[in-house]
């Protein structure tokens, strides 16, 4: 290999040095990190992050991201790493602050491809209205890592007055789903697995803590707030069946689906119901709030397709059933292990 | 927006119609027989069984590729895969499940390079990629899928790619409705016959079948028109004491079904026997290369030495395969079988009827 050649591509690629912690490292950080998640609290380059802690509750959580392909139809790792956690802290009923980045990338990962990822983070961020407040970046040997894995951990405040729990599910309420099931998952598939199908299939990743917020300031009582992400709307459930104690209904023919996916389903032989959504959210509420909830979620710009899907009963505690688009009935249980394809 | 194909085919009031003449017409007992896995997963996933009538059983038969392939042959794959410098490719259904000691999963995590493809020609495609490996494809599945594997084996041929090979254990479904009807204490009232698999032998495929044994049969789509639709057929045959061979899946299935697919099915594979996992060896109902396209068997290009091994005590997936006992009435049935850690094949594969009475029952 020539001079030239080596010297473009230790321009072009993320070597060892950039996670070596020295001056590789640092320009790493101060020039393609710093700049785009720049806020007050990162910008002091701390060990860690310093802010102030308000009165009441917290909500905390982590997520770690190793999705592949990183990037894929309406987005990449990064946007999905941040959206992930702001999302898992506004199920807990709260309001996302603050969180963390850690990044861990593979030697060999095109520098192009790393700003790509971060630019979209910062633009996630900004969106969802949190701040980056501190982070890690490592860089592992070639083949010891995919390209990159990220981790975001974040701190919400929760609203006042709200208890929202995944036992709290009661006979009688309503089950709100936020829009069209198993867009992320397809997405993914169809881009991991090279499919072409016709359509425009993206990803549903987006941030869920302003619908939230609307849902908690609406006055209307909120029982359970889930984001079902892997294992889809059906393991969602029976996991909040199961925990509260309750039994369900859906009905197929109320389930938002988008042409693509149930199309790309019926071919695959998969099931939406199990499969990954990214930017929706499950909402239990009693009964006579449900049409009010309803409103505030498809006002929303992630919401507009929301709909009631199903029902809490005191039937079959712990368990689904589905009423079936032609009158009949089965059991919706959870997923187990991957969904795999037809093979005749 | 308006109504899609498939939702004609869904279509909730002429669903209730159907429903309504099964109920009216429908006087003494039946068991009809869903040959195939598709069927099966398609009757729970829409709820049809609770629709029908009391004098209606359905059962579910042998037509599920990966529930019917015998345990010597999943030993096979995995010996395969611990071969040196081999990459093992499969259909999704069948890294779960096991043989006689550990499954394709397994092999995989233990660092086995095994890898899912939705295509046989995706496995072609890896064996250009990696020409320092052996390529194996593990050939499972009935006439709807022989073809592809022929042509694929064409192509290897034609392009000269020879580090790819298979393992047939492909399945033929007429030669096992032979075998179902000739088994002492089987008793069918009518077949309601695959869809995808008839697209390839059409009508035609069944008529020996159907003029020997005359048990009133009906070909069907995957939809609950379609399904509810083949009932009613069946229950007016059986109550009319009129037995027939009908289609009622025109839109895809014609009579001679697809004589091109069978001649490239001919070209490379010719009839031999079989064993089916847990009902036993049947006459040409399997699938072996010709001569001439020996060189890509992978039986005989690894040495492979397997012993045979008695099928797992207790496991009732031969009687369940074969409309002798439901799933429900094995001993093994959600205790020591489940979807996570299935004993017999029809507890792994999503098709099986197992797994569909778990997970849908």
């Amino acid at each position: 290999m020539n001079g030239n050649k080596m010297n473009t591509e230790n321009n072009n690629t993320i070597l060892l040095d950039h996670g070596a912690g020295g001056k590789a490292s640092h320009a790493l950080f101060s020039k393609m990190i710093l700049p785009l998640f720049s806020n007050d609290y990162l910008d002091r380059e701390d060990d860690g992050a310093v802010y102030q802690v308000p009165a009441g509750r917290m909500a905390f959580s982590t997520d770690s991201y190793v999705v592949d392909p990183i990037f894929f139809n309406g987005g990449n790792i990064g946007d999905l790493a941040v959206n992930g956690t702001v999302n898992d802290i506004s199920m807990c009923g709260a309001n996302p602050l603050y969180i963390s980045v850690g990044l861990i990338v593979e030697e060999g990962l095109p520098i192009k491809d790393f700003q790509k990822i971060i630019k979209s983070m910062a633009t996630a961020a900004k969106r969802a209205g949190v701040k980056i407040v501190t982070g890690d970046t490592k860089v592992v040997p070639r083949g010891k890592a995919d390209k990159i894995f990220i981790n975001t951990s974040g701190v919400g405040t929760i609203f006042n007055g709200v208890n929202v729990s995944g036992s709290r599910a009661l006979p009688g309420d309503k089950i709100i789903l936020s829009g069209t099931m198993g867009d992320h998952g397809i997405a993914i598939l169809t881009a991991r697995e090279g499919l072409m199908f016709d359509g425009d299939l993206k990803t549903d990743s987006a941030p869920l803590n302003h619908m939230v917020k609307a849902i908690l300031s609406s006055g209307c009582e909120v029982h359970v707030l889930r984001d079902p992400t892997r294992g889809g709307v059906g393991t969602t459930l029976n996991e909040i069946a199961s925990r509260s104690g309750v039994g369900m209904t859906l009905f197929e023919r109320d389930l938002p689906i988008k042409k693509q996916v149930s199309g790309v389903c019926e071919l695959l032989g998969f099931d939406p119901l199990y499969i990954a959504n990214e930017g929706k959210l499950l909402a239990i509420v009693p009964e006579k709030q449900a049409s009010r909830v309803l409103d505030v979620i498809r006002a929303d710009a992630f919401g507009k397709n929301a709909a009631i899907i199903g029902e809490v009963t005191d039937q079959h505690p712990g368990k689904v059933f589905m009423e079936t688009a032609i009158g009949g009935q089965r059991l919706v249980d959870m997923l187990t292990g991957e969904q795999l394809p037809r093979i005749c | 927006m308006g109504v899609t194909y498939l939702e004609k085919f869904r279509d909730p009031s002429l669903a209730k119609n159907l429903v309504a003449a099964i109920h009216k017409e429908s006087r003494s007992p039946i068991r009809l027989m869903e040959v195939c896995g598709t069927h099966t997963m398609a009757i729970f996933r829409h709820g049809i069984r609770n629709l029908l009538p009391e004098t209606i059983t359905l059962l579910s038969g042998p037509g599920c590729p990966v529930c019917v392939t015998a345990q010597k042959d999943i030993d096979a794959f995995v010996a395969i895969s611990r071969q040196p410098d081999v990459i093992v490719t499969t259909f999704g259904d069948l890294m779960r499940v096991p043989g006689s000691g550990t499954t394709l999963a397994g092999q995989k995590g233990a660092g086995a390079d095994v890898r899912m493809v939705y295509s046989v020609f995706d496995a072609v495609t890896i064996a250009r990629q990696n020409p320092d490996k052996q390529v194996v494809f593990c050939a499972v599945g009935f006439e709807t899928t022989i073809p592809t594997i022929a042509a694929a084996v064409l192509m290897a041929a034609d392009q000269g790619v020879t580090n790819f090979s298979i393992y047939a254990a492909n399945k033929l479904t007429p030669p096992a409705l032979t075998a179902l009807m000739t088994t002492q204490g089987v008793s069918i009232d009518g077949f309601i016959l695959p869809g995808h698999v008839s697209v390839i032998t059409g009508v035609d495929g069944y008529r020996s079948v159907f003029d020997a044994h005359k048990v009133p049969s009906v070909i069907t789509g995957f939809e609950p028109i379609d399904i509810l639709h083949a009932v009613l057929m069946l229950v007016r045959q059986n109550e009319s004491g009129v037995p027939a061979l009908e289609n009622a899946y025109a839109r895809a299935v014609k009579p001679s079904g697809n004589p091109k697919a069978r001649a490239v099915m001919h070209q490379v594979f010719t009839a031999g026997d079989a064993v089916w996992r847990g009902i036993g060896l049947i006459k040409n109902s399997g699938m072996k290369l010709k001569p001439e396209f020996r060189v890509f068997d992978a039986g005989t290009r690894f040495d492979l030495n397997l012993m045979d091994v008695p099928e797992p005590k207790g496991c009732a997936c031969g009687e369940i395969l074969m409309g002798l006992k439901t799933p429900v009435a094995c001993a093994l049935y959600k205790k020591a079988c489940t979807p996570m850690t299935p004993v017999g094949p029809c507890m792994v594969s999503s098709e099986g009827a197992c797994a569909a009475y778990y997970n849908y029952g």
